[in-house]
């Protein structure tokens, strides 16, 4: 069965449901969010990545009220929400502490949004009930919520926002508090969710895994500036900045000297090395500064040199880092310069092909890496 | 063996502290008046052993108690006492909640020098600001002259030596008693409760009402009792605040003790004082309890 794949992005025609059109906001001389301007769609599930401090907190404070923009405006179907006070939009939020009233149950916790929409009881109570049974709640409804675990906690939390069947939900940090292995089947939980619903979420995080996991679109946010805007492969594997790159997963930097040929690029990087040989769409000037980015997966270790490959260098290992499934070699080029490269073990440890201080050949294809400008 | 001399410090301090003197209460209240030092009768003669004693204890009974009964001073007194302290109670938290509220609301850098000043009063003797009332609320105080010379009032207002100044003076006097307790419960409400409730549509009232009271509910409660519990037996207030038509049960009490010289009926006036006090403070420690289970 032919699947149509989700991405209304790249429809022309797709009328997005959130629309940030040039929006700044400043506290005091700080700007959070500098001159910003991006769309969502309807059921994405959008998630806004960056580092603390970054703005994406401000962000989500404004689509759900809490804070107005000093300059543009924020469209919700069309129609701009800023005269509109929280409580009257049709936007929900599940808090990063999850800001559950203590004083109140479980059952209560998730009815509370509805009561204030004068609901009938008997709907109040289906709704609750329905809640309770996607979230899996249905055995703690009459609990207090100090009387639940974390894990719960959070999916009161989700059951609470989600009651009042928003168009838009926003989630900040919401697995923040939970260990690893319980974030891991949160997310997927979260997805799942999501996709039942058919509700639009963005989620705002730190972590760039859960981003990668759980989003349709992700954006890479830093100093109050969206720096890319796309879905988790593109970001990965063709970030458009350093910043990008170095932000998600693991990468090695080298800087160099371009020389363009066609789609292919020589970058000359260091004295007695080899040119590096990439592939790229964009134009580079001769002997422009550019930045050739390659994932340390992509990178072969070899004990000799292969035959037919674009890039091959020699180096000595300096250090391993042994992660379980995969190890991270540090491999020490005779300049000096540290190159890391990661393999699969996919053999026990007492026999690993490499050790400290082994000479090997790196190599990575044409096609490997990245080329950025900056 | 050390756990026992823990505990055993507080036990012997509630011992000699509250038990044995409410005891020695208990004893002068089932006694007689006497014209003696002191004045009431008998008084326990160890030097005759066991008979003694039991001569002694023939000779209490519960007189005084059934007095109390007959003379409708006292029931009077009693319910105005409890009158007077629910109101004042009621006056302290409308005037009290506002002020935490605000306080919890400052900014946190101000936040020690707003306790500071509701604290402040504590260091001027109590019966100093007593006093100083009275110059504010007499006919020829601070307050009517500055309402006459506002013009608002053309004759001064009879404060002093009514109920009105009995009730400003409670509430003046216990206002920290109300504020810190409440406070305390603010301070500690988390700021994205009130932004959740917004977020699933309460109005800034709504959420008040919805979050900030239920939240806040045992520091209310706290605050109450603190009021209320001392108010009933206040002595100070009325007598210098109040008139002769200000009926409590701790100036009654204090009559028949210095004035009447009624040693006996003052003792058991402060029994049943002492009973009628014991059910809020009953409630109170529940309240106490509740709290910090509800912390745990």
């Amino acid at each position: 069965m032919a699947q149509t794949v989700f991405e209304p992005w790249n429809d022309p025609d797709a009328k997005p449901i959130i629309q940030f059109k040039n929006v700044t906001k400043r506290f005091g001389d700080f700007t959070a969010i500098d001159d910003l301007t991006i769309d969502i769609y309807e059921r994405e599930f959008f998630a806004l990545l960056g580092p603390s401090g970054c703005g994406k907190t401000t962000m989500m404070r404004m689509l759900a009220g809490f804070e107005t923009p000093t300059d543009g405006t924020i469209l919700l179907q069309g129609k701009d929400i800023a005269p509109i006070s929280p409580n009257k939009r049709a936007v929900n939020m599940m808090f990063q502490s999850y800001a559950l009233f203590p004083h109140l149950s479980v059952w209560e916790n998730i009815a509370f949004g509805l009561k204030r929409d004068k609901m009938a009881k008997d709907q109040i109570a289906a709704r609750v009930d329905e809640m309770l049974r996607l979230t899996r709640l249905e055995k703690f409804a009459r609990r207090k919520p100090h009387q639940i675990s974390g894990g719960q906690r959070q999916r009161v939390a989700l059951a609470r926002s989600l009651a009042k069947a928003p168009k838009l939900l926003l989630l900040d940090e919401p697995l923040g508090a939970l260990d690893k292995k319980l974030r891991q089947d949160t997310q997927f939980e979260l997805m799942d969710i999501q996709e039942k619903t058919g509700t639009t979420f963005v989620i705002v995080t730190h972590d760039q895994e859960e981003a990668m996991t759980v989003a349709s679109r992700v954006a890479v946010m830093d100093h109050g500036k969206i720096i890319q805007v796309a879905t988790p492969a593109e970001i990965y594997e063709t970030p458009n900045s350093t910043y990008v790159a170095d932000f998600i997963g693991d990468v090695n930097l080298i800087e160099g000297r371009a020389e363009q040929d066609g789609d292919k690029v020589r970058v000359a990087w260091a004295e007695g090395q080899p040119a590096i040989v990439g592939t790229t769409t964009r134009q580079f000037d001769k002997g422009q500064t550019c930045h050739f980015a390659i994932r340390p997966e992509k990178v072969a270790i070899t004990a000799t040199k292969p035959e037919n490959i674009a890039n091959a260098v020699k180096g000595k290992i300096h250090d391993i880092a042994y992660l379980g499934n995969i190890s991270t070699y540090h491999v020490a080029l005779p300049n000096g310069h540290m190159i890391k490269a990661q393999a699969a073990n996919n053999r026990r440890l007492s026999r690993r092909s490499f050790t400290w201080e082994d000479d090997v050949w790196l190599s990575w294809t044409d096609t490997a890496g990245v080329l950025l400008e900056r | 063996m050390r756990r026992f001399t823990l505990i055993a410090i507080p036990y012997f301090w509630l011992l000699a502290l509250f038990l044995v003197p409410f005891l020695i209460v208990l004893k002068i209240s089932l006694s007689d008046t006497a014209l003696a030092i002191p004045p009431y009768m008998p008084s326990l003669d160890l030097s005759e052993g066991w008979a003694g004693f039991m001569a002694f204890l023939t000779e209490l009974d519960f007189e005084n108690f059934v007095w109390l009964t007959e003379d409708d001073l006292y029931w009077k007194a009693y319910l105005s006492s409890l009158q007077i302290a629910f109101f004042s109670t009621v006056l302290t938290l409308i005037v009290g909640y506002p002020i935490a509220y605000a306080m919890a609301r400052a900014p946190e850098e101000w936040r020690p020098t707003l306790l500071m000043l509701v604290i402040l009063p504590f260091w001027t003797s109590f019966l100093i600001r007593v006093y100083s009332w009275m110059g504010i609320l007499s006919q020829e105080g601070y307050l009517n002259q500055a309402l006459m010379s506002l013009g608002l009032i053309s004759e001064p207002l009879i404060i002093l030596n009514t109920n009105i100044a009995v009730y400003i003076g409670i509430v003046y006097t216990y206002l920290p008693f109300m504020i810190l307790p409440i406070y305390a419960a603010l301070e500690k409400l988390d700021g994205s409760l009130l932004e959740a409730a917004e977020d699933l549509g309460c109005s800034r009232a709504s959420a008040f009402w919805l979050v900030t009271i239920p939240l806040s509910k045992q520091g209310i409660i706290a605050g109450c009792f603190l009021v209320f519990i001392p108010t009933i037996g206040e002595f100070v207030i009325p007598s210098l605040l109040g008139g002769s038509q200000t009926l409590m049960i701790g100036k009654v009490l204090s009559e028949e003790f210095f004035s009447n010289r009624d040693w006996p009926v003052a003792s058991a006036v402060a029994i049943i004082l002492l009973l009628i006090l014991v059910i809020p403070i009953i409630l109170f420690q529940r309240n106490e309890q509740k709290q910090r289970e509800a912390e745990k």
